[in-house]
């Protein structure tokens, strides 16, 4: 069981202020990148977000500003589409160095996710939604993530893990918290 | 049945991911046969195959092409669905993953003949083994001049393909929402008319094509409209409506069932044959008490409906929504209908994007009154009231803007019809679902919406 709080500051390190600065100095150079294949230029919205969080563990306001700012938008549709995806979390909730999902739609609760998922909580002493309190693991419900014939499933970042059993969790978690260094 | 796969024969062989590979066994035939034709001719071919899409509505593909205006001076685009999010679905994953030529493929190809000079492949975050595939072979196919300018050697015929990251929302696959989205803003759908095909992206003439369709367009243009109707079930001769369900279908199968897996089969199979001929058979010796013919939206087939066939007027006979992305997911006889119904409501009024109201609050308060009733709480008035949201919501009762409402009222429906005996008992003897009993304390919380 690993030591928690709710509100823990994911990566102290990430959030820095030099970090956010080079990432946004980063972010103008993506957008400028990513322009010609777009006719419009709110159509960066996404990819700016993206890009953002997956540097920051998170979207800080002064993100939001930036990306208004370079794409000539008003800050409030920045945020309006990034508060419509449940997926981009504010600089009050960053994510863990991992992202770990258990899909808990239909066809997983078939197969055992509620037990998966319950084990999870246990083992890493933190409810869906909430980050350990080294900052290593998010954890998250998702809906369906698309790899029914391997259920219960689960997704760790971007990438699925398939028949995932209450036994495997233990050496899950042990890897990411290997990798998270 | 004895079929040899089209659509998947190259899943799981080495390298099947590469142009090298997909080359080597006769790949971008189809396009190279297609830039033979000019693209209206392309048009007619796909119409004459009587191709359905295949990402749910199942509307006729080569007749969506030729709502485009004629003669616009452009650009036109193609947005590639690539959003795949309904529960039990996970046809379009194996593809990309796999095969993602056989797709470039389709979509070159559909360019050619909708004269489409971008293509934004919308596809969800979760997919990024497939984004990181499709990455690859989209800058192989540039290399190798499938892509960019006069493409193979044809001369005016340019094209760019981009991938285009979703932020997890189911309602993205819906195609106006889908547009919405890749414009940057919330994924609200549109109302209709004007339809994508005359005002879609960037309110430019667009054409939304979902991957298993696509796919099915390269090998149309590769063997020809006699092999793509030589699969399948032809219209039904009393009906005059019916467009028939040709071709081949990757029918998705999950649940209890012991072999759970994709296969491609021609459209028309049976559940029953599916469940047991391919997919080993209901797990653990039990029988089957409920299945979904086609993703969560299509509502449930009782145990005595399996000889339903599974083409595009199957399920609707049998009182569900239709054929959906054919993913069969079998429940089997242990398990609570109250359970999935629970399941099946949270789903969607997580998913609701809020836009309409009949929506956003009928799915919050189905599941409410379905949270009660797996608790041992429920009234006979719950059980009218479930199927008085249902009956109420959707676009085929005209309050909603999209169809997200009516496959949410499409299970609740289905299952208070046919399973109206295991609801009445639950609310009249007031004991608690299989899965309300059991003490997942976070799992099961209900304010986990």
């Amino acid at each position: 069981m690993q030591q928690t709080s709710k509100n823990a500051i994911a990566s102290p390190r990430a959030m820095g202020a030099e970090h956010v600065a080079e990432t946004l100095q980063g972010l103008e150079r993506f957008l400028a990148q990513l322009a010609p294949r777009y006719p419009s230029k709110q159509a960066l919205v996404l990819p700016a977000l993206h890009f953002v969080q997956e540097r920051l563990r998170c979207v800080p306001i002064a993100a939001v500003e930036a990306i208004a700012l370079h794409l000539g938008l008003h800050p409030a549709q920045v945020h309006d589409t990034m508060s419509f995806y449940g997926f981009f979390r504010t600089e009050k909730d960053p994510l863990g160095k991992h992202r770990l999902w258990v899909c808990r739609s239909l066809v997983c609760m078939l197969r055992g996710a509620d037990a998966v998922l319950q084990t999870l909580c246990d083992h890493l002493g933190i409810a869906p939604g909430e980050t350990t309190a080294d900052g290593t693991i998010t954890l998250e419900t998702a809906e369906c993530l698309g790899a029914c014939e391997g259920a219960p499933c689960i997704l760790v970042n971007d990438e699925h893990r398939l028949a995932v059993t209450c036994e495997q969790v233990a050496t899950i978690v042990e890897e990411l918290t290997r990798t998270a260094g | 049945m004895s079929y040899e796969p089209v659509l998947l024969k190259h899943v799981g062989c080495p390298d099947s991911q590469t142009l090298d590979y997909y080359c080597r066994h006769g790949g971008y035939r189809g396009l190279r046969n297609a830039l033979e034709m000019s693209p209206s001719e392309v048009v007619e071919m796909v119409k004459a195959s009587g191709l359905r899409g295949r990402g749910g509505a199942g509307f006729p593909t080569g007749l969506k092409w030729s709502f485009l205006p004629k003669d616009h001076p452009g650009p036109i685009y193609m947005c590639v669905n690539a959003d795949e999010s309904e529960p039990g679905t996970f046809n379009n994953r194996i593809l990309m993953e796999n095969d993602p030529h056989q797709v470039l493929e389709g979509i070159i190809i559909s360019c050619y003949a909708t004269r489409a000079t971008t293509a934004y492949i919308y596809i969800r975050y979760e997919y990024g083994r497939c984004y990181r595939v499709l990455e690859k072979a989209i800058s192989e196919c540039y290399a190798a001049g499938y892509l960019g300018k006069n493409i193979l050697g044809k001369s005016g015929f340019d094209l760019d393909v981009y991938l285009h990251r979703g932020a997890g929302a189911y309602i993205c696959g819906e195609e106006t929402g889908l547009i919405e989205s890749l414009e940057g803003k919330r994924a609200w759908p549109r109302i209709k008319p004007p339809f994508p095909a005359v005002e879609g992206a960037f309110r430019k003439p667009t054409v939304v094509n979902n991957i298993e369709t696509l796919a099915c367009v390269t090998h149309i243009l590769a063997r020809g409209v006699d092999w793509f109707k030589s699969l399948g079930v032809p219209p039904d001769p009393k009906n005059p409506r019916d467009l028939g369900s040709y071709g081949p279908k990757l029918y998705c199968v999950s649940g209890h069932v012991e072999r759970p897996g994709c296969y491609e089969l021609p459209l028309g199979i049976t559940a029953k044959q599916l469940i047991e001929e391919y997919a080993g058979g209901v797990w653990k010796a039990r029988r089957a008490k409920a299945v979904i013919p086609g993703g969560l939206s299509m509502g449930f087939l009782s145990a005595s409906e399996l000889d339903t066939p599974l083409d595009f007027n199957g399920p609707v006979k049998a009182g569900c929504l239709g054929l959906g992305t054919a993913a069969v997911i079998v429940i089997d006889d242990e398990t609570s209908m109250i359970d999935v119904l629970y399941n099946s409501c949270r789903f969607f009024a997580h998913e609701s994007c809020g836009q309409c109201t009949p929506c956003r609050e009928g799915t919050a308060w189905s599941v409410k009154i379905l949270e009660r009733i797996r608790r041992g709480k429920g009234t006979r008035d719950d059980l009218d009231i479930l199927l008085e949201i249902a009956n109420g919501i959707g676009i085929i009762p005209g309050t909603t803007i999209c169809g997200l409402a009516d496959g949410a009222a499409w299970p609740i429906k289905t299952a208070l019809t046919k399973f109206r005996e295991e609801f009445e008992d639950a609310v009249r003897k007031g004991v608690k679902s299989k899965l309300g009993q059991q003490s997942f304390s976070v799992a099961t919380r209900s304010e986990i919406l």
